[in-house]
């Protein structure tokens, strides 16, 4: 009971911080003054100036999609540089030696796409110097490339024709300096006083009570756990990530995690129902993602106090603790975690890999997981449209065949990165050599590389081998699509709604706002995700889950 | 794109310099002067030498101490991991069935769930309450000391709970142990 009770006070906590984020957040995207810009307003306009951009000007779709690539492109080139370079660069006080082509490929596209899945381990093959300057501003810019386009995703829908989808510089810019900077200083300090190292010094040599050599690993974690967390980045300081008691050393330290992992995201939605200048939007975007979550987390929730195993769990944490992270990272496309989804009940399993197949739209990546939503707005109302027989709108906007096309073809990368490329990765015997156990399981941490990868997300079974060579290629290819199949189809309907009239509402208007609408989005979303993914589960998941109720073990 | 290519570039040196550089070492001053220790990774010290980290589980042992949760890659830290058996693994159904009779056997009582079980980071370095409490009389005789005296020192260590909702009651293995060198040392033969 006492759970539950935890939960609740969580979600709580959730719900007014982000929407008290949402105001703050609304006043940054203006771009008048806030209490920061005494501060950070030079730098902001410093930045400009040397980069030759006018803040003042609006870009279309495509020169918002271009300027998008172009700063991701350069990002991957640069930290793949500093990962092939890492042994003859400074900060290197462990001495760790090169990355290997593919698996540099991989940690480079995995951190630029924000999935940060890991195919390595910091503590042994990284340098600080690699941490800071490589992952730990590919966590900010990926970040705030996402919030950047959720931003413009939104205008598209409701910024008022002729306006523009604003310029993904200032957007960009701002989401660091104004959002994820300040968030990320405040989540570090506390980090910091939890027991959290950062520091240059190398890993501490001692020698324990019963005379053991043991080395302690360190480095500069608390800034990048910090922004890794309110980034739905998720790419640990350390291989085990916030299971590693350095890098979740507390309870304390766990729920501001836990916290900051959804902040953002919850912000987005209250953030639409503003800049929508209709809260009533936002409340609803809210509540289908509330009521996934919930629903989610009550299964794993069960499951996981149910068993009461604590393999692949730390004993801070317990059971209920586990289950809260394990779906909160897989709603949000966080992919942190703090205990092993590997060793999780089948049925827990089930609900992250969904989670994440869906395509990280509950609540999901700090802007991405609104537009993913959007997403699923058009094609629900569309099908309301067919249903009543109206010509569907959104926000007093037509969703006509361009819209409903290019949503479709978004929400396809999802099945085809996750079937073709899973069912390609279990039949090639060099790829299939990655899956550690037998029987239905096997499928099941294959589902779930895949979803991870495709979904952006970045957490995984971790006993599948993802630093085998075939896949650190094939998932850093799949995190490409995964990441720019979504966003250039959503910045092209942005670009296409922002160009129609938004007609005033009637009483035929089809209200987006009540439980009906809810009910609807939620089915659409679940009923897209089941119709397309349920066979497979079926193979995986629950084969296991029936698998064990009747005793048999692999 | 091309047109691009000059705000991209100048935008990625701007932030290497601002989130890559500014901001870590900016966090890594602020704690060298607000947690010295703890931002060093809360190096425990004994007589003046490191012993190993509060937060690092050590490989426990000997008789005379609480001995930690199992580890799946036997408490290394460069890199650490974890079995990531699923619940209907052959494999880990033995893990389990091995680490009970082993812990009956050493403990002479039945072995909590934290106890059989590896935990997720390998370094684990806290055990249930049950677990260090069923640990109590081999210390205590270890040590040659009466059991009461091992159930105190361990009672207090218990962490709490954050208030009364999140995570479990747990003692941390490292703390303790050190506890009873000092509260009870042990002769140098006292460890047999």
């Amino acid at each position: 009971m006492h759970d539950l009770m935890g939960y609740a006070l969580f979600c709580a906590a959730l719900t007014a911080g982000g929407w008290v984020l949402a105001r703050w957040m609304t006043r940054v995207y203006e771009g008048g003054p806030n209490p920061l810009t005494t501060v950070l307003g030079p730098v902001e306009r410093g930045i400009y100036r040397l980069s030759g951009i006018d803040a003042q000007v609006q870009q279309g779709w495509r020169g918002y999609a271009l300027a998008a690539l172009a700063f991701n492109l350069l990002g991957f080139v640069l930290l793949y540089g500093i990962l092939r370079l890492q042994q003859v660069l400074p900060l290197n006080p462990d001495g760790v030696g090169a990355i290997s082509p593919d698996l540099a490929f991989n940690t480079a596209v995995s951190f630029v796409t924000n999935t940060n899945w890991q195919a390595y381990s910091g503590e042994a093959q990284l340098s600080y110097l690699s941490q800071m300057t490589g992952l730990t501003v590919q966590n900010f810019v990926s970040a705030a490339t996402g919030m950047a386009v959720g931003l413009a995703v939104i205008r598209g829908f409701t910024a008022p024709k002729g306006t523009g989808l604003g310029n993904f510089w200032t957007d960009m810019t701002r989401s660091v300096l104004y959002v994820l900077l300040p968030l990320s200083i405040l989540l570090a300090v506390a980090l910091i006083l939890q027991g959290v190292p950062q520091t240059l010094l190398g890993g501490a040599h001692v020698t324990t009570l019963e005379g053991a050599q043991q080395i302690i690993p360190r480095g500069p974690a608390a800034s990048q756990i910090a922004i890794k967390q309110l980034g739905t980045n998720g790419g640990g300081f350390f291989g085990v990530n916030s299971a590693h008691p350095l890098e979740n050393p507390t309870v304390a330290s766990n729920m501001l995690q836990c916290l900051s992992i959804l902040l953002i995201p919850v912000a987005f939605c209250f953030l639409f129902g503003r800049m929508a200048r209709d809260a009533r939007q936002g409340w609803a975007i809210y509540a289908a993602m509330g009521v996934m979550f919930l629903i989610g987390l009550v299964v794993v929730w069960a499951g996981e106090t149910g068993a009461a195993s604590l393999e692949g769990k730390e004993m801070r944490f317990g059971a209920a603790l586990s289950a809260l992270w394990g779906v909160v990272t897989t709603a949000a496309s966080n992919g942190s975690v703090n205990a092993m989804h590997d060793s999780f009940m089948p049925l827990s399993g089930l609900v992250e890999i969904v989670n994440m197949a869906i395509g990280e739209v509950i609540f999901g990546g700090v802007g991405a997981g609104l537009y993913g939503m959007l997403l699923y707005v058009v094609l629900a109302v569309f099908l309301a449209g067919l249903m009543v027989g109206r010509t569907p709108e959104y926000l007093g906007r037509k969703i006509e065949a361009r819209e409903v096309t290019l949503a479709m073809l978004a929400f396809l990368s999802m099945p085809l990165g996750i079937l073709i490329g899973g069912a390609i990765s279990v039949t090639v015997p060099t790829a299939a050599a990655s899956i550690q156990e037998a029987g239905p399981h096997g499928l099941s941490e294959t589902l779930y590389a895949y979803s991870s990868a495709v979904g952006n997300n970045g957490s995984a079974f971790a006993g599948w081998g993802a630093a085998a060579q075939w896949q650190t290629t094939a998932l850093g290819l799949l995190m490409i699509l995964g990441r720019f199949a979504i966003i250039l189809p959503m910045l092209a309907i942005a670009g296409s709604l922002i160009a129609k009239r938004q007609s005033p509402v009637t009483v035929g208007t089809f209200p987006t706002h009540g439980p009906l609408f809810v009910t609807l989005l939620v089915l659409t979303v679940l009923i897209l995700g089941a119709l397309t993914f349920f066979p497979v589960l079926a193979l995986g998941p629950i084969a296991e889950h029936t698998a064990l109720a009747i005793g048999q073990s692999f | 794109m091309l047109n691009q290519i000059r705000p991209a570039a100048t935008m990625l040196v701007a932030m290497t310099l601002l989130t890559g550089l500014a901001y870590p070492l900016a966090m890594t001053g602020l704690a060298r002067v607000i947690a010295p220790e703890l931002s060093q990774a809360s190096i425990t010290l004994r007589d003046g030498q490191p012993i190993g980290s509060a937060l690092v589980a050590q490989p426990f042992a000997g008789a005379g101490y609480l001995h930690p949760r199992p580890s799946a890659v036997d408490y290394a830290t460069m890199p650490s991991g974890a079995s990531n058996l699923s619940p209907g693994s052959a494999a880990l159904a033995r893990q389990i069935a091995e680490r009970r009779a082993a812990y009956q056997a050493t403990n002479g009582a039945p072995a909590p769930v934290d106890a059989v079980t590896a935990s997720g980071s390998g370094l684990d370095p806290e055990i249930s309450v049950a677990n260090a409490t069923a640990q109590a009389i081999r210390i205590a005789k270890a040590r040659g000391v009466d059991p009461d005296a091992v159930q105190a020192v361990i009672a207090g260590h218990v962490t709490q709970p954050l208030w009364g909702l999140y995570g479990e009651a747990r003692v941390n293995v490292l703390l303790t142990n050190l506890a009873l060198d000092e509260a009870m040392p042990m002769t140098p033969s006292g460890g047999n």
